[in-house]
């Protein structure tokens, strides 16, 4: 039915690039609106007052949101005018939660606790990084031109973590980077790199790795040549994650290299491959670690262990429930019962404060950004630019998938952020990176082909 | 590459819907359950948000019970400034041991979410206010308590006093009594500590006696077999034979006297008589004469096998055993055999005669007021109909009337003199149950009230194994005076 109607529509010329820009600076506005209304509400429910720094915040809040537009609105003027407000919304929205999350450990604690604040100044740097981009990057195929440098790059940065002096392990994964004045955790960036890789590499070769010429044994495979460079990047990477017991990030990149092969080849023999190897490797973790074999018993029955093994898990479904249909309010939880509340674990803090609604709305804006990328991805008129939002896409909506799964009980635990919400730096600014290299995706010259609306991707 | 690309958008979205099921699973269906969970500290937490209301005296001074506000993750700590006196009367909140008594019975009122309250909890909630807890004002008379308190001495008993005239309680005493702060202590640690000794501790401090725990009330009970016979028209003149030892019917055994003996001169007495002295004979002879079903109602006119005291968590209902053959009949009618009553069953007797027959219903909060003083919810005086009963009066007026002047000259003259006070009538009645399988001593008690006419006050007393005064411990030498420091305390308020 879908396909009827849109052969019957009228071929309608792009809107003016200004009308988008004013959609985003509403939608913008709107956001900022939201923010301030979630941070009053918290500052009504915790000090029965108006929160002090509300006009600091606002401001600021206001000006950085302004600058973002700007810079869109003067470099990148075709750009997608969702994208930028809906990641603008959840930060916004994360921060007044962790700054509920610090107002809830100050009353348990009875000592300051801060993090907000160090939030808001990481908003700041990811907003200047996204302008950077916008403003430094004018075309995104500039990196298909890097892919080597931006493949080792990313190896290099998975690597770091390993190395004496500035590698530091915190809760049992290497995956920080101590640079003296603050901690990095080189990872998330290292996910960006290795997308802009595989995009690069697989737009090149993916006419290659359809014919399928050699042979290993019964099965046709494409020659080996072709598959070298990607598969030892994809392999080095796996390992690297491996030795730094970072399981969720290395099945995540798995997940997503497979999935991006099957989209360059729309060979269904990739992904069924992909999987089974998936599965020998979950298995094969199973048996050889320890923690992930527990976090997958904990998955099973966290009831088993509750104030063990199973605690955190249990504490963010008894936060999660308490949330019930409509929430308990901003400030009206107990972030503080919730181990890891402000990073990991900050959905749960959102299911108990904002109920199932308000969740279901978060879920919801992530939906929206991810169905954008999707349609972005299928309106780029180069392959690289397809594949490289394809495989961002594909990377957020499965990191997300993994955390709320994992915190809800969903599937087994694995520690990652919560994009654009979690606390914590290096994450934000390279969500914001993210949103950045899609932007300008989008705001390349159109294709000559009829512009497919978003509502062309199923949602 | 479209067409992979918008399988794989599917399957995306579709891990997003997965994500919204399961959320939709979480908080809703298994919502309450989780909630519910007692490994669950939230809702604790939550209890502890808000301040409970105070507990007062009913001199509307004394603080039985408040709440403070600390810097832990607790709130509130609930206080009780009067320590054990009031323990068994209050109850606890104990982070590990949940509420007992008053804290449970009234959970909502002091938290403040009483039906009651709900319009005022709307109007706090729009104003922004935070929700504080209703105070309880209770009938409880210090000065009473603290009587018994004494007079019970540490000794493993307890006493019940009553205004008869309304039902009052105007103290509920237990011992050997606990502090409940120390289960109340927010530090988990001490709290199992102390809920460990008290559960070690031989005389069960924790227990309460007074409504929760029961004895053979033994000859008090010959009050209420008296009743049954004046209720169907046997004279306090009227005559017994007088034996050593009544033969009992379809069995060998038989009921002796106190003291091995018969009553008085081993010929005939009469009932005034019996009741003075006490006599096992006369009043296990007039039960087999009213017979078992007469008995039974009485008994049960009276309160037992119900539940007395709504307002009290769990209270024990005492018990009047429904099914007798002719012998069990002659020992229930001495307070014997399978019947057991507790100290507020037996002063909920005495307070009945007192009253002119009329049972009152027993009451331990007055009201329930909010933090500035309005009225939420009134308990007035109020005639008891105990449950399957139609009516409140336990007994006539004529038949309370020939007790009271039975009870008079028991303390006159003849088992009670220990409860004389100086200058007022006293009416009661002594008991001396079997020691209890584990004891060595009887079980004293005494049940009365003052004065003998228009009764302020009605007191039932027990002691365990003697009441320290050994085998040779008796209603008059133990029950009596404790019975009489108790109720001159509330003749002189």
């Amino acid at each position: 039915m879908a396909r009827t109607r849109r052969r019957d529509r009228v071929r309608t010329p792009p809107p003016p690039t200004r009308r988008i820009r004013n959609r985003e600076l509403g939608l913008l506005v709107l956001a900022v609106l939201l923010v301030v209304l979630a941070y009053v509400s918290l500052g009504l429910a915790t000090g029965d007052d108006i929160p002090e720094d509300l006009a600091l915040y606002g401001v600021a809040l206001t000006g950085l949101g302004l600058v973002a537009h700007l810079c869109v609105r003067r470099f990148a003027p075709a750009a997608d005018p969702l994208l930028l407000p809906i990641a603008f919304l959840i930060n916004g929205l994360g921060v007044v939660m962790v700054r509920s999350i610090d107002l809830s450990l100050q009353t348990a604690r009875g000592t300051e606790v801060a993090f907000a604040p160090q939030q808001a100044v990481w908003t700041l740097v990811g907003v200047l990084v996204f302008c950077g981009l916008i403003v430094g990057l004018r075309d995104h195929r500039t990196l298909d031109g890097y892919r080597y440098l931006i493949g080792v790059g990313a190896i290099v940065l998975l690597l770091l973590p390993s190395l004496p002096i500035i590698g530091q392990e915190v809760n049992g994964a290497r995956i920080w980077l101590n640079l003296g004045v603050f901690a990095f955790q080189p990872g998330e960036l290292a996910k960006i790199g290795l997308a802009v890789f595989f995009a690069s590499y697989l737009a090149q070769n993916r006419q290659l790795l359809q014919t399928a010429t050699s042979r290993l044994g019964p099965l046709r495979v494409p020659p080996p040549r072709s598959f070298g460079p990607i598969a030892a990047v994809w392999a080095a990477s796996l390992l690297v994650l491996i030795n730094q017991r970072d399981l969720g990030l290395s099945l995540l990149l798995f997940a997503m290299f497979v999935l991006l092969l099957y989209v360059a080849t729309e060979r269904l023999a990739y992904l069924l491959g992909g999987s089974v190897l998936f599965v020998a490797g979950a298995l094969f973790a199973y048996q050889t670690f320890d923690h992930f074999r527990q976090r997958v018993e904990i998955w099973q029955d966290p009831f088993a262990d509750p104030s063990g093994a199973g605690f955190q898990i249990v504490q963010s479904l008894f936060a999660i429930a308490d949330g019930g249909l409509f929430g308990v309010g901003w400030g009206g939880g107990r972030p503080d019962l919730i181990p890891f509340s402000r990073t990991d674990f900050i959905f749960s803090a959102f299911a108990e404060e904002l109920g199932l609604v308000g969740v279901t709305a978060v879920l919801l804006l992530y939906f929206l950004l991810v169905g954008r990328i999707f349609a972005i991805a299928v309106r780029c008129r180069d392959e690289f630019g397809t594949l490289l939002a394809a495989c961002l896409a594909i990377v957020f909506s499965l990191q997300v998938f993994v955390i709320v799964g994992g915190v809800t009980g969903l599937i087994p635990l694995s520690g990652m952020t919560l994009p654009f919400a979690s606390y914590g730096g290096s994450a934000l600014v390279s969500n914001y990176l993210l949103v950045a290299l899609v932007l300008r995706i989008s705001a390349a010259p159109q294709p000559a082909r009829p512009v497919r609306p978003a509502e062309g991707v199923p949602t | 590459m479209t067409r992979a690309l918008r399988r794989t958008a599917v399957a995306m979205f579709l891990l997003f819907g997965a994500l919204f099921l399961n959320l939709n699973y979480v908080q809703v269906v298994q919502s309450d359950d989780l909630s519910e969970d007692p490994r669950n500290s939230r809702t604790l937490l939550r209890e502890y948000e808000v301040a409970r209301g105070l507990m007062l005296a009913g001199d509307d001074e004394t603080v039985l019970a408040e709440s403070e506000e600390t810097d832990g993750q607790l709130r509130f700590q609930r206080r009780y400034p009067e320590a054990g006196d009031y323990a068994h009367l209050t109850g606890y909140v104990a982070v590990n041991y949940g509420l007992t008594e008053l804290e449970q019975s009234f959970n909502d009122e002091l938290a403040g979410r009483a039906q009651e309250a709900f319009g005022r909890n709307v109007a706090d909630i729009l104003a922004g206010r935070e929700r504080t807890g209703d105070d309880l004002a209770l009938t409880i008379d210090p000065t009473v308590q603290q009587a018994a308190l004494d007079a019970l001495d540490g000794r493993p008993g307890a006493a019940v006093a009553i205004d008869p005239r309304s039902g009052a309680i105007l103290a509920l005493a237990s011992t050997p009594t606990f502090d409940p702060n120390r289960l109340a202590d927010h530090d988990r640690e001490a709290a199992a500590q102390a809920w460990e000794e008290l559960n070690e501790d031989p005389d069960r401090p924790l227990i309460n006696r007074a409504a929760r725990e029961w004895w053979p009330p033994g000859s008090t009970f010959k009050l209420v077999t008296a009743a049954a016979g004046l209720e169907q028209g046997i004279s306090p003149s009227a005559t017994y034979d007088d034996p050593v030892r009544l033969e009992l019917p379809q069995t060998t055994a038989t009921i002796g006297n106190f003291g091995g003996g018969p009553c008085v001169d081993g010929d005939q007495i009469t009932v005034t008589t019996a009741m003075e002295v006490s006599c096992n004979t006369t009043f296990a002879e007039m039960a087999m004469e009213v017979g078992d079903d007469a008995l039974i109602e009485q008994a049960e006119r009276f309160g037992f096998n119900a539940e007395p005291l709504e307002q009290l968590a769990n209270p024990l209902a005492s018990r009047f055993p429904t099914e007798l053959n002719e012998p069990q009949t002659a020992q229930t009618g001495i307070g014997e055999f399978d019947v057991r009553a507790t100290p507020l069953q037996m002063a909920q007797v005495a307070a009945a005669i007192g009253n002119g027959g009329v049972l009152m219903e027993p009451r331990v909060v007055e009201a329930v007021r909010d933090e500035r003083g309005a009225t939420l919810a009134q308990h007035p005086a109020q005639p008891f109909v105990p449950p399957g009963q139609d009516s409140s009066q336990a007994i006539s007026s004529s038949t309370a009337s020939a007790l009271r002047a039975m009870m008079i000259d028991v303390v006159d003259e003849g088992t009670g003199t220990n409860a004389q006070i100086d200058g007022v009538d006293v009416a009661g009645k002594t008991g001396t149950a079997q020691a209890r399988d584990d004891e060595s001593a009887p079980t004293p008690w005494f049940a009365g009230f003052a004065p003998a006419v228009n009764p302020e006050v009605a007191v039932a007393v027990v002691f365990e194994d003697g009441g320290g005064a050994g085998a040779g411990a008796t209603g008059g030498s133990v029950g009596a005076p404790a019975a009489r420091t108790i109720m001159q305390a509330a003749l002189a308020d």
